[in-house]
Formats: C-alpha cells, structure tokens, sequence
C-alpha cells in the first residue's frame, strides 16, 4: 500500500479505483453483522464462495461481505448489485438456487424475496420494501456497500474526501464553524451541541488535547454503534480526525466495548490501513497535520459510558465519574482538554463537511437536525436498525418502518433512551421524535434504543428491571444513587412479588426525585425516568399490583398462576410429560389438573399446549376455579366428535 | 513456555505501561478465563502498581473474574428486548436445571452461568450464548435440550 503525500495522489488513486470497478458488474453483498452472523451468515459466505467456484461465476461476478444492513429480524439477507435484488433469512443451501436463477437465468428466486404481508406482494428491490422505503439512512446507508475490511470499498465511495477538504480547503475555525452551523447534537445521550464541545476545547489553555470517540454502547437494546463500528470504522474515524483537527488535538482514543470482537477487530483493521494510506501519523496527506489514535477495550461496566468516568477508565483505573464543574472539554483525560462524541456522532462529521452546514440543518426539525439510528427491537415484526430523519413520529417509525406487533398483540408502550429513558403510551404515539420533544414527553433520546413492549409486558416489572440493571451498574461513589436506587428496587421488587402496600408509591416518587437531584452523574440523575414514566403513564398497573394482587398483565410470576380450562383440555398429555416439576396430574383421557403446589410457575405447559386447544390459562387477581371431581375429568371419544365430556 | 513466561509476554506487548493496566488484564483473562493469583502479583510487579488499585478493578468490571471458570461458559441475555421476550423465565430455567445461578460455576467446572445486558442480537431474543455459540429464540422448555450437547 502506499501512502499518499497529497491530495491529489489520493484522488489519482481514487480514479484508477474507480475506473478498475465496473458499476454494472453484478456484485453479491451479504451482510456479516453480528446479528447475521449469529444466524449463521458465515456459513452462507463459505458456499457462496464455493457455489461461485463450482458454477464458473467468479470471475463475473463479485462477492462482498458488508456490514449490518439493519433489517436483522430477516437475516442472513444478501442485496445482489446493480439490480438492487434483496434475498433473506438464507441458510447454505439455498445458494445455489439462488445463484442458478439470479446469474444463469438471469431471473429471480422468488422463494427468498420479501413479501408484503398487507398486499402479499414479493418485492424484489431492497428500497422498496416498507421497512427500508420510509428509511433516510445518510450515516447507516453506505454499510451495505462496503467491506469493513477494505478501506478501498470505503475509498470508491468518496471516503475521506471530506478530511481532504478540511486539510486543505478548510481552516480548523471554518471546520469548527461549519459544525457549530449544523446544529448537530450528541448522539450519545445528552443530546449536547457537538460544536459548542468542540469550541470549549479549542479554547481552552494547553498544548496538549485529545478526542475520543465513545463506543462504550451499554443501554442494553441498542446496537447502532457496534454496527457502525463493525461495519463502516472508517466513516467513525475520518469524522475523529477531522475533530482532532478542529480541535487542535493530537491524538484519539477509541473506547469500545471488549464485548464486541468484531468491532475492535475492525477499528483496528481501519486504523492501520488509514495509517499506511497516510490518513493518520505525521504530515496526514503532506498537509502538516499529525494524529494518531488509539483503540482502549473497555471491561465492561455501564457507567463508564458517562464521559468522566469513561476518561479515568482510559488512565487505567476503575471508571468512576467525577462532580463535573469544569467540563471534560477543558479537564478531561489527564486533566487536558478532550472532546468526548458518541460513535455515530462522529459518523456524521464526514457528511457535514463534504455536504456542509446548510443541508445538513434542513434535515429534520427545529431544534434537531439530521438523521438518527435507532435500534427498533422488543414485540415489533421487523426488529432491525432503522434511520430516519429527526421529526418522524414514533407511530411511523413502529408502523410503517417497524412493522406493527406482531402475533396480534396490541401496543401498549415503547420504551426510549435506554436504562435513563423512558416508557411512551399509546396516546402519545404521534409524538415527533426530537431530543426536546422526548424529554418533555418523560423520557429521551438516550442512544436510540427503541424497545416496543406489548400488553404481555408488565410496565412495574419493567420499571423494576430498569432499576435492577442501574443498581448493579451504579460505581457506588455517590450516596443517593447507590442508596436511592437500591431502595426504590426494594419496593418494586416488593411490589411485584405481590407484597406492595399502600403508601409504597408515594414512597417511590419521595426517593426518585431525591436520586434525581442529588446524584453525582447522569446515571444516577436519569435512573427514576424508568419509574416516573410508568408511573405516570400506566398508575393503573401500579395500583393493581398494590390494591388487587393482580398483574393485568399476566407477568409477574409471583401474581400469576396456571389453569388448565377443562372445557377445552383434551388431555394430549404434551403438557403432562413437558412439565420439569411433574406438577400436572393427567393421563389418558383423563383432563389434565396443575397441582398448584408443585408448581414452579415456569410457563412450559402454557407454552407447549397446542394452538388449536389453548387449554393453559393465566389467572391472576382472582381465586382458582375448584378442581373438577375425579369422575368428570374422564374423557369419551365417540367416532366422528372430536371430544366429549361426561358428567 | 511457562505460565509466568507467558504473562510476560502480555506484559510486554503493552511495555509494561501502568495507563494500560485494564488493557494487560484482559489479555490475561481471555486467555485464562479467569485471573490466577500468581499473575496479578507479577502484574503489580512489573507494572508497579499496588495490588489494591488491581482488585479495584478486577472487581469493577464486568469482564474479570477472580475465580476459576466452567468448560462452557453460559451468557444468557437480559437485555431489554429479550426481558420483554421472557429471558427471566429461561433464565430460570437453566438455573433449575443446573442448580446454579448467575456467577456461578457447578462443582464439575462444566458450566459457568453468567447474565449479560444486551449481545446485540435482539431479533434474536430472548438469546442464549453457549461459548460464544448463538442460540435465539430459545423457549424455557428448550434449553435442557440445548445443554444436553456439552460435555
């Protein structure tokens, strides 16, 4: 590889790439996100490779392993260029079906396309299924084209242009400006304005600063940033150096997840091919500019997703934050100045300056601008990586993009902003999705966690979860949270277990607004948002656990018990030999009876018992009907009637 | 090569730098599956740092254990899209099964049972990872048959 000493040699390069690939060469891109490859796209790669071999396709056509293309609910998906043909949710197998039809019949393999679940349609372009077509995927979009690996796919798709302008066409206060212009905002959480960040840090005193992107992705549910990280590292780290070089920085850090392999693995790909291609090290494209960056593993704990902490964990200690009088832009890592942005923060830095400030703030609304990832996930049909621009509201994004819910199940809440977010009713599903609209709504914009919950989904048992995972993650520096919290756990976890009294509620609210005042950093500050919001919105279930001992919706174990409905048993005995606990007394036609003392309430029988009879019920708040009399749970099965019951 | 030789090594390929301290541990864990004794003293040694400031963290993060580790190492997910999906109830179930619960080790050293807050695989959810080894859409009643094929 050379490196390039100007930025002509890398336009030159660029060209010569340009011209070497052909647009109309049909090209295989099969997406090797984690999501695809926990449902084994790797093993489709090993027989795409081997059917392309065996059919004599390889010098025709190209095949590319990309990064997540976001619609995880159906993967192993592949998008076949220039024709745009997306084929899902394929095992080994299928490929060479696939590859017969596509390049030797050159028509398409029906069986693997989407259909449209409303017209039944099979459509054949990925942007023009629903879930991608309401989708503006600015940052998110080039992943599917692009090997992660191969700084040369991210080349030929103008890569690093945007670092050549700033270098060279560009003063760091012009850069500054442009970004301070856009209005763009931390996609972290805070939501904070990345060029006032920016600004802090320039002007600040010392010779020293650093920038540092922050991949340390803990809401659990949300998973943009690794898929940005894994599958597009290079759009992360020219929007890191064009910071470094309006900030006047001189070295970066990556702090990502240890938790994720494959991200670390291709941060640190990216960062040697854009060392040896002269895009980090000294004299950056002969423009005088030196930066390096550096990758830290981070070991695992939430709170060091908090900026201050996030830098004592860079130094190599515990990852506790610290009172943030003074900002991090101006003391942060070893005291100097550092410039802390999310990773897709970073990601739209690039986009901004190669497009610049003017387009990007007509994106989106008044007061938030441009695109935002979020990872829709939870009781939604199409469970994936959606972008879209600031404003849309949240009934498009889990309608139209999402899907719905499925099993025809009714919506009942969607969670935002992660562990610090909060949960949204119905009523306010057409509530445009801003970082201010959020906040007055109760909840946030957080990361961009978007988790989809059901009437299944019990809104105190999602509080208590909530609060479960801060009080295990809270460092335990500060009082209120750590104490707050474990408080407040206490009490709902009483609640759930059926022992909720009254006055526990107002006992919440006294502790959560506390916790919320007093605690040291935003973990602890954001931590009651889980339980304000569902208190606010869903009281009702609160005050059924407390008053009635009842769970409206049938979740909580402690307020549940199973009951087999004798009119619809038709003593199958699935149930029967499935329960671990043999709590279920059945037989041959003998209708089934749970011995409610044995049972361990794990949900087997509920779970095995045949669509066709759904003869497990759930009960709660309510006593068990009597169990029936030995001589009528007798069944008589006549020729022609499917059942009978003998009284 | 002996084990402290080989600690050396790690040690050595990040010069023994006390700001890398997170760093070097976590080498030492992957390799390991856990933190031995004999090599967090060689790592205070060697990058001269006191032995408190290497519990603190060894006992901070998640990543670090000070105890041995199963063969099969058990991570099921607690995320919140698998909690809505019912990871509690699978969660149980493998405790039941395996009489042991999150952070423990059985006395055979097979399994270690860990909970994790998100793998990232939520359409996968609830999801149970067996060695790094995906299993979605797990239901409670199918995990002893998932546990059944390790030894």
């Amino acid at each position: 590889m050379a490196r390039f000493h100007s930025p002509e040699a890398l336009e030159s390069y660029r060209k010569g790439l340009l011209t070497d690939r052909d647009p109309n060469k049909p090209c295989i891109g099969l997406c090797t996100g984690s999501a695809c490859q926990a449902s084994g796209s790797l093993k489709v790669a090993e027989r795409i490779e081997a059917e392309l071999e065996k059919q004599g396709l390889k010098g025709r056509v190209n095949f590319r392993k990309t990064g997540c293309h976001g619609f995880c609910e159906r993967g192993p998906m592949v998008v076949i260029q220039p024709e745009e043909i997306a084929y899902f949710q394929l095992q080994p197998e299928d490929v060479p079906e696939i590859l017969t039809r596509t390049f030797q019949e050159k028509t398409i393999a029906e069986k693997y396309l989407y259909t449209d679940p409303q017209s039944g349609e099979r459509l054949v372009r990925e942007s023009e299924i629903p879930f991608y077509k309401f989708q503006q995927r600015l940052v998110f979009g080039s992943n599917g084209n692009i090997d992660p690996k191969n700084i040369d796919d991210y080349l030929a798709l103008g890569g690093y242009s945007a670092l050549t302008k700033a270098l060279f066409r560009m003063t760091p206060e012009e850069v500054l400006e442009e970004v301070k212009k856009s209005h763009l905002r931390g996609r972290g959480g805070g939501g904070f304005p990345t060029g006032r960040k920016w600004e802090e840090s320039r002007r600040a005193p010392g010779e020293i600063k650093y920038v540092i992107v922050n991949a340390d992705e803990g809401d659990p549910g949300a998973y943009m940033d690794r898929s940005l990280l894994e599958g597009n590292p290079h759009s992360v780290l020219e929007g890191l150096i064009i910071g470094a070089y309006a900030v006047g920085a001189q070295e970066g850090f990556v702090y990502v997840r240890q938790e994720y392999p494959l991200a670390v693995e291709n941060i640190n790909l990216a960062i040697e091919q854009a060392r040896a291609y002269g895009f980090l090290g000294k004299d950056i494209l002969g423009s005088g500019f030196d930066f390096e960056v550096k990758v830290h593993r981070g070991a695992g704990a939430f709170v060091c997703g908090e900026s201050s902490a996030l830098m004592t964990a860079l130094e190599g200690r515990a990852g506790e934050p610290r009172p943030k009088y003074i900002h991090t832009a101006v003391k942060g890592l070893w005291d100097r100045p550092s410039v802390l942005n999310n990773v897709e923060t970073w990601a739209n830095v690039p986009l901004i300056i190669n497009n610049g400030a003017d387009w990007f703030a007509r994106i989106g609304t008044d007061r938030s601008k441009g695109t935002k990832i979020f990872s829709l996930v939870g009781k939604i049909a199409h469970t994936g990586l959606v972008e879209v621009p600031m404003g849309v509201t949240l009934r498009d994004i889990i309608f139209k993009i999402g899907g719905g819910i499925p099993g025809g199940k009714k919506f009942k809440a969607v969670q935002t902003g992660g562990p610090s977010g909060g949960c949204l009713p119905e009523s306010l599903l057409d509530l445009p999705v801003g970082f201010d609209e959020l906040t007055q709504a109760g909840s946030m914009m957080g990361s961009g966690g978007m988790i989809v919950m059901d009437e299944d989904t019990c809104m105190v048992d999602v509080a208590r979860y909530f609060l479960d995972f801060l009080t295990d993650e809270s460092c335990g520096k500060c009082v209120p949270c750590r104490e707050g919290m474990r408080q407040m756990l206490k009490i709902l976890t009483r609640i759930t277990q059926g022992h909720g009294k009254e006055g526990d509620i107002e006992r919440l609210e006294e502790l959560a607004e506390v916790t919320g005042e007093a605690s040291l950093c935003a973990l602890g500050r954001s931590a009651p948002n889980p339980l304000l919001s569902t208190l606010r919105y869903f009281r009702e279930e609160y005050e059924a656990h407390i008053r009635e001992k009842r769970c409206p919706a049938l979740s909580c174990k402690a307020l549940i018990a199973y009951y087999i409905d004798p009119e619809k048993c038709q003593a199958c005995q699935i149930c029967f030999r499935k329960c671990p606990v043999m709590a279920i007394d059945g037989g041959k036609n003998r209708i089934h009876i749970i011995d409610q003392d044995k049972c361990t309430k794990c949900g087997t029988c509920f779970e095995v018992c045949p669509d066709r009879f759904k003869a497990v019920r759930k009960i709660s708040g309510q006593p068990l009907p009597p169990p029936l009399p030995e001589e009528a749970r007798v069944i008589v099965r006549g020729a022609g009637k499917k059942a009978q019951t003998i009284e | 090569m002996t084990h402290l030789e080989r600690i050396d090594q790690i040690i050595d390929k990040h010069q023994a730098e006390p700001s890398l301290l997170i760093q070097v541990l976590l080498d030492i864990q992957a390799e390991n599956h856990w933190l031995p004794p004999e090599a967090l003293d060689r790592v205070a040694e060697r990058l001269k740092v006191p032995m408190a400031r290497i519990r603190h963290i060894a006992t901070f993060y998640k990543a670090f254990s000070l105890t041995p580790k199963g063969r099969h190492e058990i991570h099921i997910c607690m995320g919140t899209a698998c909690h809505v999906r019912g990871a509690q109830r699978v969660l149980s179930s493998v405790e039941d099964l395996l009489g042991i619960r999150p952070g423990e080790t059985d006395l055979e050293l097979k399994f270690t049972l860990e909970t994790v807050n998100c793998l990232g695989c939520c359409a996968l959810g609830p999801v149970m990872e067996i060695d790094g080894r995906t299993h979605g859409k797990i239901t409670p009643s199918q995990t002893a048959e998932v546990l059944k094929n390790y030894e």
